[in-house]
């Protein structure tokens, strides 16, 4: 069927997209632990700009696959949640710009203290990503779920980076331009995360049409 | 332009002194299927027919300007000559009651004459149900008559008829209004794979379907060509207030 | 209440009982023509009052053959003259709805119609019999199809009316000139229609006296000319009747006998083509 075909072409342009802004992640968090200026502005110049043409190109699709053949009931929330997934997607890309240009800030300056937590913190987000994308390629409710969960850990992850590095700051002044792009890191990680809760919440949605967001399950942090 | 089937320059049609078509300016090219839709009485039926000069059968019937099939003036023709490379399909479906399956395919060639070899016959009748994916579910029964078949099918056999005689476009009128959901989805993925082989020119009052079927769609709107583009765009961002307002239902 | 529905009831079935006895009724004379027919005329039909030719008085073992044969050839001259005139003009009619000559054309078939067939037969004796000077089966021919045509134009007008105009439009956008479509597409479709009003126009005609008296005139030979009177059945039954012979007279019953069954025979043959042919649109 037309529809069906051009519903799966608009699923396979999503699936490339997140995996776009998973590389432009991973490509940012190596540039900041290796120290690769070349991989850091590549992820500006190149990756950006291919990310923001995905997204124009994948509204587009949507709006003429909703006007020509006026999906229903699932094919309808597909097509729905993908425009809105794209536009997240893009605000990933986004905070992986950030990440690399502060990590270009860093580059050669001398480092505040070891890098652990942000690695750390990095490793989660990029998983949650990828289970955000691998939830939507299988269509499982259960593991989008699980991102959603996960959220937590991160933040907390988040908190820890940004008490640790206050007490640097307010002992050591000439820390604090470091520190705060390194804030800036981590905020922007916790941004990523709270970006593919949401994807997951609009899987979730997709495939069950129920509606998780804004919505906390009983006996967890407000 | 080499790519271009079909061409109407400043094309206008009467019935009487009632001017139903108004300088009609349309370019078909090739391999694509052009849907014609508006809303009733706007001319887009009498448009097709003038493509094949069935218009003229009716009495008081008069046109002024240009038709051109691959660069052939269509009035400078014999009217049974331009409709041989012009294949038509109906509304209701019209599978001749006295012939065969077979008999129907070839009913063009047979009823004028054209002599062929048996086995020229035969690929033909196979070539032209199989491209109007009727083959497997009638191979074993052409001999029985066509008005056996359902709704659907016999659409389908009319189709084969109008493809068997290889023409440069094929014209359908409606051609799914008098069938049900299912035959109407089955012909609609037809069309996709039809355009391959020959070029379409489809008239329909169904919006949906001129959405989900054609490449090209025209507007017609009171005897006018209110617009003509891709269908995508003509969809999401018609350029002709009145399209628009076709198009969300203000009336029509 | 109960008075007046009970009332109403009974009117009903009054009503419905009447209708029915008033039917019964109508079919009666029917029913007693075939009887009696069958009653006095089966005694003499046998293979020789088929197969023999009429023998005088006196003679035993005399027939209809020529007869029967007679109006075989009168049958097969009239359909000869009548089917394609009587086709051809209910095509015209059919094809042209409106306008002077065709309105003139239908107002004929109608006169036509209701034309006494023995002015039909004077007609015939003024065109065909005194150019020839003799009485023919063919005068006897030309007088049958005069009035075998009204019933053929009118049930071939009637056909092909009935036949949807979006079949022709199949077969003129294939690109077949307007005569192969009317010719190869529309008549085949009507075929039923008009072999049934043939068929019918025969079985009126079968038992048509008064036109012959003035043409076919009667044979007591068998006779295959045309040019030479020929013997009818209805001919037959009138010259057996008219006599004074009692046996003859039983002849006269036989022979109405075979006619009966002729004309019957057509109408149920044609009921059954038009029910077996029939093809729905």
């Amino acid at each position: 069927m037309l529809e069906q075909e051009k519903i799966t072409e608009l699923k396979k342009e999503l699936i490339a997209f997140g995996t776009l802004a998973e590389t432009m992640i991973a490509k940012s968090i190596r540039g900041l632990l290796k120290k690769e200026k070349a991989t850091l502005r590549e992820i500006i110049e190149e990756r950006e700009p291919e990310a923001n043409a995905f997204e124009i190109k994948i509204e587009e699709l949507c709006v003429s696959v909703i006007a020509q053949y006026q999906p229903m009931a699932k094919e309808l929330r597909t097509v729905l949640m993908i425009f809105k997934m794209a536009s997240d997607i893009e605000r990933i890309g986004d905070h992986a710009v950030n990440i690399a240009e502060s990590a270009l800030f860093l580059m050669d300056k001398q480092p505040v203290k070891p890098l652990i937590d942000i690695p750390r913190m990095a490793d989660e987000t990029t998983k949650s990503v990828d289970d955000a994308i691998m939830a939507f390629i299988n269509e499982d409710a259960l593991q989008a779920k699980n991102v959603c969960e996960r959220d937590d850990i991160i933040d907390g992850l988040q908190v820890q980076i940004f008490r640790e590095l206050t007490t640097f700051m307010t002992s050591d002044p000439t820390t604090i331009e470091r520190a705060l792009h390194l804030i800036r890191i981590a905020s922007n990680l916790e941004r990523i995360a709270d970006l593919a809760t949401n994807i997951s919440e609009d899987v979730i949605f997709m495939v069950e049409g129920r509606v998780i967001k804004h919505h906390r399950e009983e006996g967890s942090n407000p | 332009m080499e790519n271009t089937v079909l061409k109407v320059e400043n094309f206008s049609a009467y019935f009487g002194d009632n001017k139903i078509l108004k300088e009609i300016n349309l370019t078909v090219t090739k391999n694509i299927v052009a849907a014609l839709m508006g809303p009733s009485g706007c001319g887009k039926t009498t448009l097709i027919r003038c493509i094949n000069r069935m218009h003229e059968l009716i009495p008081g019937a008069k046109v002024s300007g240009e038709i051109y099939l691959n660069d052939h003036d269509i009035y400078g023709m014999e009217p049974i000559v331009l409709r041989r490379m012009v294949g038509m399909v109906f509304q209701k479906p019209n599978p001749f009651p006295t012939m065969s399956i077979y008999e129907n395919v070839i009913a063009g060639y047979k009823l004028n004459g054209i002599r062929r070899p048996k086995d020229e016959f035969d690929g033909i009748v196979e070539q032209s149900l199989k491209k109007a994916a009727l083959w497997s579910e009638v191979k074993d029964v052409l001999h029985r008559k066509g008005t056996f078949l359902s709704g659907g099918q016999q659409q389908r056999l009319c189709i084969a008829r109008a493809l068997a005689m290889n023409p440069e476009i094929l014209l359908l009128d409606e051609p799914t209004s008098a069938l049900d959901p299912k035959s109407t989805s089955q012909i609609e993925e037809l069309f996709v794979e039809l355009k391959q082989n020959v070029t379409m020119l489809l008239v329909t009052h169904n919006i949906a379907q001129a959405a989900r079927v054609s490449d090209f769609t025209a507007f017609i709107y009171l005897g006018e060509l209110v617009e003509f583009g891709p269908t995508e765009k003509m969809f999401t961002v018609p350029k002709d207030k009145r399209t628009e307002e076709y198009l969300t239902g203000k009336f029509g | 209440m109960q008075g007046h529905i009970r009332i109403r009831l009974v009117k009903d079935t009054a009503f419905k009982g009447l209708i029915c006895v008033l039917a019964f009724a109508s079919l009666l004379p029917l029913f007693l023509i075939l009887y009696y027919i069958t009653k006095s005329g089966i005694s003499v039909i046998n293979w020789g009052f088929l197969l023999n030719l009429p023998r005088p008085i006196g003679e035993t073992g005399g027939g209809i053959s020529s007869a029967i044969v007679g109006t075989i050839m009168l049958i097969v001259l009239s359909g000869i003259i009548s089917v394609p005139f009587g086709i051809a003009t209910g095509i015209y009619l059919s094809e042209n709805k409106e306008g002077k000559l065709s309105n003139t054309v239908r107002l004929c078939v109608i006169v036509l119609q209701g034309t006494p067939s023995i002015v039909i037969g004077i007609i015939a004796y003024v065109w065909v019999v005194a150019p020839l000077r003799t009485f023919s089966a063919l005068s006897g021919g030309v007088a049958l199809s005069i009035m075998m045509l009204p019933v053929i134009i009118k049930t071939t007008e009637e056909t092909l009316k009935l036949i949807p105009y979006h079949l022709k439009e199949a077969s003129l956008a294939l690109g077949v000139p307007y005569y192969k479509t009317i010719l190869k597409v529309i008549l085949p479709s009507g075929l039923s229609g008009i072999t049934t009003g043939i068929l019918l126009s025969i079985a009126r005609i079968t038992g048509e006296t008064a036109p012959l008296l003035f043409t076919a005139f009667g044979n007591q030979f068998m006779n295959i000319n045309i040019f030479k009177p020929i013997d009818s059945l209805p001919y037959r039954i009138f010259y057996y009747a008219m006599s004074p012979y009692p046996e003859w007279h039983t002849f006269a019953w036989g022979a109405s006998f075979i006619l009966v069954v002729f004309t019957l025979a057509f109408n149920l043959i044609a009921r059954g083509i038009s029910a077996k042919w029939k093809i729905q649109f």
